[in-house]
């Protein structure tokens, strides 16, 4: 038991732990906009400190640094928010319903036809 | 240790993926499906990555990297798709 | 625009220096390598340089660096927040749409925001208005509307605004 398994070990469980925290998120969260909330940045966060994990073990392990992974964990924490917007636009786009004490309920047609909001106000 | 530990984090990844599996199946409207199955994406790299970890060969990250870029490809054509009903503009 | 002199080759370089790296990582580090990345780097964005719109002007990429760091740091601070708003009970949690009035202009920046918008744990930006001043986000759970607003536009956008000095 060393000390680069300890670490592999801590950021594999806190990696674990956030895609599991996303995927209960995604499964009892009540409307899409707050579904979109829990995938999209607690699994992010696992699988970069999953990827991380994986640096450590093999930059160790192996022979000589692996830094591979790390392109992983850039291509990720670029794209997910990408396309968390592209969802909430499309889920914008067929009208679905967000829960009923959804603060500014009122003005998500304003929001979908893309008026400003200050001169709807 | 290490060993227990990999097998105790592929048990809460496992789980995941069922949760997943049960969004992608209820999911009331497609979207719901897109964004489990996105997730499901991810949770798979993940898998890829320790199983990567437990073999002691970093071979598996080319599968990982290919499985995170048609994740993201797929996501973003589907979406395209309901918001324009066609994929290429 | 004082902003965008020198917009012509800042582009070009950041994109020879970006794909070297990444064609370096994806292979091993031998010298024939290093030559077809080389040559890839160079070639690679003069045929799609017609696809890229025009980016402002970087003025300090050191504030960009420490501005990646607190992202990082509020992204795994926060992450943990909504990680016991998730597992905690579900009603007490108030979602909400909210606008944020924009001072940035360009594109990029924008897009930056509402990028660290998205990953910031709490948010997700929706919808721009079509006249690009106001970004519309929906918030997994809102205290205090005015508070989240002064939150985000202090912490995220100021930042953004000295980087890209417009």
């Amino acid at each position: 038991m060393t000390l680069i398994d300890l670490a592999t070990a801590l950021f594999l469980l806190i990696g674990g732990l956030f895609l599991l925290v996303g995927s209960i998120g995604l499964f009892r969260l009540p409307d899409f906009f707050m579904r979109l909330h829990a995938p999209t940045k607690a699994s992010t966060l696992g699988i970069g400190s999953i990827l991380m994990a994986s640096i450590i073990f093999f930059s160790f392990k192996g022979d000589g640094i692996s830094i591979k992974e790390f392109l992983i964990i850039l291509f990720m924490f670029l794209t997910a928010p990408i396309s968390a917007h592209m969802l909430s636009k499309a889920a914008l786009h067929v009208k679905q319903k967000p829960r009923q004490d959804t603060l500014n309920l009122d003005r998500l047609n304003a929001i979908r036809d893309r008026t400003n909001w200050a001169s709807r106000s | 240790m290490l060993n227990t530990v990999i097998l105790a984090v592929s048990a809460m990844i496992g789980i995941s993926l069922l949760l997943n599996l049960w969004r992608f199946m209820i999911g009331p409207h497609i979207l719901d499906r897109v964004i489990a199955l996105d997730t499901m994406y991810i949770n798979a790299i993940a898998l890829i990555v320790i199983l990567g970890i437990f073999m002691g060969s970093p071979l598996y990250y080319d599968g990982a990297l290919f499985i995170a870029m048609l994740g993201f490809v797929s996501t973003s054509a589907v979406c395209k798709f309901i918001l324009r009903g066609d994929i290429i503009e | 625009m004082q902003c965008d002199r020198s917009r012509r080759y800042r582009p070009r370089v950041f994109n020879f220096v970006l794909l070297f790296v990444v064609w370096i990582l994806l292979t091993d580090i031998t010298f024939g390598n290093m030559l077809l990345a080389a040559i890839l780097a160079y070639l690679i964005p003069m045929v799609v340089g017609s696809l890229q719109s025009a980016a402002p002007r970087v003025a300090k990429p050191l504030k960009g660096a420490g501005y990646v760091l607190v992202l990082l740091g509020d992204i795994i601070v926060s992450n943990i927040v909504v990680a016991k708003q998730v597992l905690g009970s579900l009603d007490k949690l108030e979602p909400g749409f909210i606008a944020i009035p924009l001072e940035l202009r360009q594109p990029l920046p924008i897009t930056l925001l509402a990028s660290t918008i998205s990953l910031t744990p709490g948010t997700v930006s929706t919808e721009v208005s079509a006249d690009k001043r106001t970004l519309y986000v929906h918030a997994l759970n809102v205290e205090n509307e005015p508070k989240l607003i002064a939150h985000i536009k202090h912490r995220y956008e100021t930042p953004l605004k000295e980087i890209f000095e417009c």
